[in-house]
């Protein structure tokens, strides 16, 4: 490890110190209504819905417009015999994985060689999997976005780099907007993680004549079992 | 006129007229507008979200010492290398510095525009690393030797055909001819080059300093590969990007989308808070944060013009520009386009050399009206220009300025010019444009109505005597 001997800090904190001498006006404030009073910043975001099964609709209307799959399952039992379904119409060789609770029986049932990414793995096995099935910290229901950590999703790669991602959650993993999704966030580590990502959609880019094309680098195809008991 | 200038002048002279790249551009913007819009209407309420976004930013630029400190401080807690770099020269040469300790040899780079702010990957390039740009756009730019066209949308200037081309030409690929073929020989051939790299190296959208994260906003997954493959991570990071608390992305990460691109939420927002933990069993071994000032702390001594730092660069002012869509965003000759650009590249590299960019504006106000975070863009043309005459006045201004107000104050003189200009108005029509034209530069391009029969006091002299 390189030492870091530069006096850099200090001569840019004290550049900031005397630039800062002079006060700037808060211009963003001039001619706003003061209504800002007693809310907070989410609060202007799109509306998110209170009861239960508004907030899933709302997760699944996003993720279809994402082009994210959601299938619902109404037991562990449906969620083994969606995850062989979604093996079978993909024609998956070999899969990527870690160990938790919703995904260990699903996993261990499709009769696959499974690598599995919560002890130490080879990038290039992975790489060769078909999908990558993990679990999440929680689904947002404002954004159709997927919370994950390393301890939630197998790592920091499992859930980019196999060409369709699986996600396993059960539906009281669902919050309804950003600032939930980080208040359990807090609520489940502390400190936050050294890695946290919001998965909105399969990857994508328009990089190309502003046409939207799916799997520009990540996943092609995103699908989300969700298990309502 | 500085060279700059010379060159800003004839690219955009020359590209005003290219009506085939102008009707590229609005198709592109076009579909834009429509997904912005759309997204824009589903907030509650988008000019209070603004302000909240605003408001997030003033709060961390105007205290940004003390949160430069906290964020440094909860990185290097979970075992991150936190560089403080003066400028680029400083920045370039600690990276180097990482790559030959830790005897790297491949280098694979997600977009990041304060990189190319400090020239990075020719600078690595030329100590000797083979130095590969993920993110698709930025790689069709790299392959053709292109400077990024737009901040966010690299590669906006070119169709699949020119891409195929270059594809063909560098990658040896079959011709293609859809968007999805094209981005699929890019996946593959980035597919390997990410298993091979040794090092990652990434920008930053935003720093949280409350936990110590960097957070990075991407659609492909590049950034998220780039990030978590390599054994070692560089990132670069301009010591604006630096936001209080994490629920201040709340706002910011949905607004970034939606006034980028038109999205609800971009594909990947991935928070980076340290290499690999015990207990991880992937991530990058070592993990580097280079906190660039590069010129940053001028513009923020600037009281007067210090919310251009609140910018999150989502190129919303761009595409609104009017003087960005007709001349391009190569004509800028600048890292950063359009009315933002314009606005803070004099104070990056100097006002008398990119003075022109600001006096090339047509001052409509529609970057300040679009801007997220409420930046007073059109207002800061306006004092860069007054900045740049006070600082290096036009001998003539004055004398001429001086001359109008006598002749002004004069009404003998005045009532004597009206019937003279009437009769110099068929000769001034007669050689408008041409060599003899004392008026040529403003007349060359613009209309020049023939002067009234009738001034407004003989009007209001001859309404009076009929009454």
């Amino acid at each position: 490890m390189p030492a870091v001997p530069n006096d850099s800090r200090e001569k840019i904190l004290r550049r900031i110190r005397e630039a800062l001498s002079v006060k700037a006006p808060a211009r963003h404030l001039v001619g706003a209504v003061p209504s800002t009073a007693g809310h907070q910043p989410q609060d202007w975001l799109p509306p998110v819905p209170s009861s239960e099964a508004e907030i899933i609709a709302l997760f699944e209307k996003n993720s279809l417009a994402l082009k994210t799959e959601v299938r619902r399952c109404a037991n562990a039992t449906v969620v083994v015999s969606e995850l062989a379904a979604l093996a079978r119409e993909n024609r998956w060789k070999s899969v990527g994985s870690h160990h938790f609770a919703l995904g260990n029986d699903p996993v261990s049932a499709l009769g696959l060689p499974v690598v599995f990414t919560d002890r130490p793995y080879e990038t290039a096995t992975l790489e060769r999997c078909d999908a990558g099935v993990s679990g999440c910290d929680c689904l947002v229901a404002q954004t159709g976005g997927i919370l994950v950590t390393s301890a939630s999703a197998g790592g920091r790669v499992l859930s980019v780099l196999p060409p369709h991602h699986v996600v396993i959650a059960s539906a009281t993993q669902l919050v309804g907007d950003l600032a939930d999704a980080f208040s359990l966030l807090r609520k489940n580590h502390e400190p936050p993680p050294a890695f946290v990502s919001f998965i909105t959609g399969p990857s994508r880019t328009g990089d190309i004549e502003r046409i939207l094309v799916l799997g520009a680098h990540g996943p092609k195809k995103l699908t989300v079992l969700l298990v309502e008991d | 006129m500085s060279a700059e200038s010379v060159q800003f002048h004839h690219d955009a002279e020359r590209l005003t007229r290219d009506l085939r790249h102008r009707a590229l551009i609005r198709k592109a913007l076009g579909g834009y507008y429509v997904k912005r819009d759309e997204e824009k209407a589903k907030y509650t309420d988008w000019q209070q979200a603004r302000i909240s976004a605003a408001a997030a930013k003033h709060e961390a630029v105007n205290h940004l010492d003390k949160y430069l400190i906290e964020l440094s401080d909860k990185l290097a807690a979970r075992g991150t290398r936190v560089f403080w770099a003066a400028d680029g020269d400083e920045a370039a040469e600690y990276i180097s510095s990482v790559a030959r300790n830790a005897g790297v040899k491949r280098i694979i780079k997600s977009k990041t525009m304060t990189g190319e702010e400090i020239h990075l990957p020719r600078a690595l390039e030329k100590a000797g690393y083979e130095v590969v740009e993920s993110d698709l756009g930025e790689f069709i730019v790299q392959l053709r030797e292109e400077a990024p066209y737009h901040i966010v949308f690299p590669s906006m200037h070119l169709t699949r055909g020119e891409i195929s081309d270059v594809f063909e030409k560098k990658l040896g690929s079959p011709p293609a001819d859809t968007p999805e073929e094209l981005t699929m020989i890019a996946r593959d051939v980035m597919r390997k080059k990410y298993c091979e790299a040794d090092m990652g190296i990434s920008g930053a959208n935003f720093a949280v300093a409350e936990t110590g994260h960097i957070s990075i906003t991407e659609n492909e997954g590049n950034a998220r590969l780039s990030t978590s493959l390599p054994g070692v991570l560089v990132s670069i990071v301009g010591i604006e990007k630096v936001v209080p608390r994490l629920d201040d992305l709340v706002v910011l990460l949905p607004m970034l989308a939606t006034a980028g691109a038109g999205q609800n939420m971009t594909c990947y927002n991935t928070l980076l808070g340290g290499p690999r933990q015990p207990g991880e069993t992937d991530g990058p071994g070592a993990f580097h944060v280079v906190l660039l000032d590069n010129r940053r702390t001028a513009l923020l001594a600037d009281a007067e013009q210090r919310d251009a730092l609140h910018c999150i660069r989502c190129g919303a002012c761009l595409n609104v520009c009017p003087i960005f869509k007709n001349i391009g965003g190569h004509s800028y000759g600048t890292t950063y386009q359009g009315p933002i650009g314009s606005v803070i590249t004099p104070h990056l590299r100097g006002l008398q050399s990119w003075k022109h960019l600001s006096f090339s504006s047509s001052l409509c106000g529609a970057c300040t009206e679009t801007c997220p975070v409420k930046i007073d863009l059109h207002h800061h043309l306006l004092q860069n220009r007054r900045n740049a005459i006070a600082g290096k006045p036009v001998w003539w201004e004055k004398p001429i300025f001086a001359g109008f107000a006598w002749f002004m104050c004069r009404p003998a003189l005045y009532r004597l010019a009206a019937p003279l200009l009437r009769l110099a108005g068929p000769v001034l029509h007669a050689i408008r444009g041409k060599i003899i034209d004392p008026a040529r530069l403003w007349t060359a391009t613009r209309d020049l109505p023939p002067p009234p029969q009738q001034s407004f006091k003989e009007y209001w002299n001859a309404r009076r005597a009929k009454r």
